[in-house]
C-alpha cells in the first residue's frame, strides 16, 4: 500500500477529497474547508509515512495517527475509504444516526481512528501518552497528530508541547495545519500564535516548515522524521484552507459548507478535471 | 463482607493507604502507572518513584495534560492512575475526563484529595465542593469515596482490576479506621455502620461518617435509635439498601463532605423520587455557598455540618413523618 510515488500520492489525495464531497452531498453539509486543508497531508500519513494494515488495522507495532482536529474528520474517514479500511458505501451514512462516521472521529465506531477528538485541545496530549507509553514497552510504532493553527489557542496544547520535549518523544510528529483561517476570520485577528515553529521550538521541539499542500514537500518531511534524536518533531505545515475548490480556497465561508446544487456540480466537476489531468 | 473495628484505631492518612497500596499492585502488575501533576508527597507520588521511576511521570503543573496522557496510555493498555488535589481533578480537568477519558472508553483511574471542608487552611480555591456533582453525570464512570483506610486499599485494587473510569476521592486526614483490613467490600454496596429503627443517616467519607456515628449517639441519649450508613460507592449508589431503609426507618438524612447540590444529598433523593418513596429527607452537606478558609473543624461548625446539626436534622426529619 505504501508508497512514495508523488504521483500517485497526488492522485490518491484528489480521489480522497471526492470521498469528502460524497460524504457532503450525502449529508447535505459538512467541514469542507478544514478538511481540504489537510487531505493532503493525511494521504501521505497513511499511503507513505506510516506503518499500517487496512487487512489488521490493530497490529501492536502499528504507527498511529489521532486527528486533534476532530472536525476535520471528514479527510481521515475520505483516505481510509481509499486505503480500503472500509466499504465506501458507508460514507453515504455521514449525519446519519449510528453511522461510524459520525461529525468528529470515534474510535469506536470505525477501524483505523485511535481517538475520540472534537474537544480542541485532547490530541496532543492523547498522543503524548502514547508516546510516553511506547517509550516504555519498547515498541517502534510513533504516533502521529494533526492540529489546527487556530486550535492552538487552547492552552492544554501548550502543557503537553512543553511535556512532549521534557520527556524527549522524539517518536511523536504534530502537523500544525497552519492554513491561517478560522471560524471567526483569520488566525492572526482572532488570536494569534505566531510564530507557530519558535514557540515549540522555544520548547525544545525540533521543527520544519513546509507547504503542507505539496505532496514532494510532505513526502520529504515524513522521510525526515525523527529530525533529531529526543526531540519531538514539528512540521508547521502552510496549507490553504479549502484547497481543492475553486470557491472555498482562503475563504473563511467555506469552514463549514451547505453547498447549492450547482456549487457542489461545480466542486465535483473541478475534482474531476484534476484527476484525469493527473492520471493522463 | 466488611467486619467493622470494635475500638477506636488511629487511622493513617487515605492518601498514604493509596500510595502504598498502588505500590504494593504495581509490583504484581507491570501495567501501572502513576501519573501526578506536581503535589508531590501531598499524595505521596514520590513514594512510588523511589520504587518504580521509570513507571512515574510527574507532568507538572498541567492537569488537563494529567488526563489526556493518562487516557493516552491507557489506550495502548497500561493502567494509570493519575492523582491530584480533588479541585484540579474535577474542576480543570473535567472536560478532558469526560471526552479523553471516559466518551472514549479509556482506562483511567482518577484520584482526588482533600476534598471539601478537608482542605480546610487552603481556603476556597481548593475546596472541591462540587466534585462529586461534576463527575456523577459521566456516563460509565465509577465514583468512590473509601471512608478508611482498607476501603481505600480495596478500592484502588478494584479499580486497578476493573476497565473504566473511576473517581477515587481520598480525604486528607486519617481519622479512625472504621474496616478490618480483610473486609471485602462491593462496588455499587453501601455498608451498614450502625443499625437503628427511626432514622436513617447516610454519610460519605471518613469525616462525615465521624459526624454522623456520633449524631446517632447524641439521638440514642434522647431514645432514637438512628441507623448510619457509609455510602462508600456514589456512583453505582445502592439504590436498594436506600429505598429499604427508608421504608423501614421512614426518614432520611444524608451527610456529605460537598456541596448539597448534586452529590450524595441529591443521588439518594433520585433514588427515593423514584421508588415512590415520600419519605421526610434533609441534606446535611455545604450550603449554597464557596469554600473560606478555616480548619475542618471550624469548616464544619461555619457549614452546619456537625453532629449536633445532624442530630437536629434527624430529629426534624422524624417530626415530618406522616
Amino acid at each position: 500500500m505504501r508508497t512514495g510515488d508523488i504521483k500517485e500520492l497526488e492522485i490518491l489525495a484528489q480521489k480522497s477529497r471526492r470521498n469528502v464531497l460524497r460524504m457532503i452531498r450525502a449529508n447535505g453539509s459538512g467541514h469542507l474547508g478544514p478538511a481540504y486543508s489537510c487531505i493532503d497531508i493525511v494521504t501521505a500519513l497513511y499511503f507513505h509515512g506510516m506503518d499500517v494494515d487496512p487487512k489488521n488495522p490493530e497490529k501492536a507495532d502499528r504507527d498511529i495517527f489521532l486527528l486533534s482536529a476532530g472536525h476535520k474528520g471528514m479527510a481521515q474517514y475520505a483516505v481510509l475509504a481509499e486505503a480500503g479500511f472500509f466499504d465506501k458505501s458507508i460514507l453515504d451514512t455521514f449525519g446519519q444516526f449510528k453511522s461510524p462516521i459520525p461529525g468528529h472521529p470515534d474510535m469506536h465506531k470505525l477501524a483505523g481512528i485511535e481517538a475520540n477528538t472534537g474537544s480542541l485541545g485532547h490530541g496532543l496530549n492523547l498522543a503524548c501518552g502514547i508516546a510516553l507509553a511506547r517509550k516504555q514497552d519498547g515498541l517502534k510504532s510513533r504516533v502521529f497528530v494533526i492540529t489546527g493553527d487556530g486550535e492552538l489557542a487552547e492552552g492544554s496544547n501548550w502543557e503537553a508541547a512543553a511535556i512532549a520535549a521534557h520527556y524527549g518523544l522524539d517518536n511523536l510528529v504534530l502537523f500544525v495545519d497552519h492554513n491561517g483561517l478560522q471560524i471567526s476570520g483569520q488566525t492572526k485577528d482572532v488570536m494569534s500564535f505566531e510564530p507557530v515553529a519558535d514557540h515549540f521550538g522555544g520548547f525544545g521541539w525540533k521543527t520544519k516548515e513546509i507547504v503542507g499542500n505539496d505532496m514532494k514537500e510532505i513526502v520529504s518531511a515524513f522521510d525526515a522524521v525523527p529530525f533529531e534524536k529526543g526531540k519531538p518533531n514539528l512540521v508547521v505545515a502552510n496549507t490553504v484552507k479549502g484547497k481543492g475548490f475553486s470557491k472555498a480556497e482562503n475563504q473563511v465561508d467555506y469552514h463549514y459548507w451547505k453547498p447549492s446544487t450547482e456549487d457542489m456540480a461545480l466542486a465535483e466537476k473541478e475534482l474531476a478535471a484534476k484527476i484525469a489531468e493527473l492520471e493522463k | 463482607m466488611i467486619k467493622l473495628v470494635k475500638e477506636k484505631i488511629k487511622d493513617i492518612e487515605l492518601t498514604k493507604a493509596y500510595s502504598e497500596q498502588l505500590i504494593a499492585l504495581a509490583k504484581e502488575n507491570a501495567m501501572i502507572v502513576d501519573l501526578e501533576a506536581d503535589v508531590g508527597n501531598c499524595i505521596f507520588g514520590p513514594e512510588f518513584q523511589k520504587v518504580f521511576p521509570e513507571r512515574y511521570l510527574d507532568l507538572g503543573i498541567c492537569e488537563q495534560s494529567l488526563s489526556s496522557i493518562s487516557a493516552g496510555i491507557s489506550a495502548v493498555g497500561m493502567i494509570p492512575f493519575c492523582h491530584t488535589f480533588a479541585v484540579f481533578a474535577s474542576r480543570r480537568m473535567c472536560d478532558q475526563n469526560y471526552i479523553s477519558c471516559a466518551y472514549a472508553k479509556n482506562n483511567v483511574k482518577i484520584v482526588g484529595s482533600a476534598p471539601g471542608i478537608s482542605s480546610g487552611e487552603n481556603g476556597g480555591t481548593h475546596h472541591a465542593n462540587e466534585d462529586i456533582a461534576l463527575m456523577r453525570p459521566i456516563t460509565d464512570i465509577t465514583i468512590m469515596e473509601p471512608a478508611d483506610s482498607a476501603a481505600m486499599r480495596w478500592a484502588v485494587r478494584k479499580a486497578a482490576a476493573t476497565f473504566g473510569v473511576f473517581y477515587i476521592r481520598a480525604e486528607r486526614y486519617g481519622q479512625e479506621k472504621l474496616y478490618e483490613d480483610d473486609s471485602e467490600f462491593e462496588i455499587g454496596k453501601a455498608n451498614v455502620l450502625r443499625e437503628g429503627n427511626d432514622v436513617t443517616i447516610i454519610a460519605e467519607g471518613n469525616l462525615m461518617i465521624k459526624a454522623s456515628l456520633d449524631a446517632a449517639e447524641i439521638l440514642a441519649g434522647k431514645g432514637v435509635s438512628a441507623c448510619v450508613i457509609d455510602i462508600f460507592t456514589i456512583k453505582p449508589i445502592d439504590a436498594e439498601m436506600i429505598v429499604k431503609s427508608a421504608k423501614e426507618t421512614g426518614a432520611i438524612v444524608t451527610v456529605e463532605n460537598h456541596s448539597i447540590t448534586g452529590g450524595l444529598g441529591s443521588a439518594v433523593a433520585e433514588v427515593l423520587c423514584e421508588s415512590f418513596c415520600g419519605v421526610p429527607m434533609k441534606r446535611i452537606g455545604i450550603p449554597n455557598r464557596f469554600g473560606e478558609v478555616a480548619q475542618p473543624e471550624e469548616l464544619q461548625k461555619v457549614m452546619h455540618m456537625t453532629p449536633e446539626d445532624i442530630t437536629e436534622a434527624a430529629m426534624s426529619v422524624i417530626a415530618g413523618k406522616k
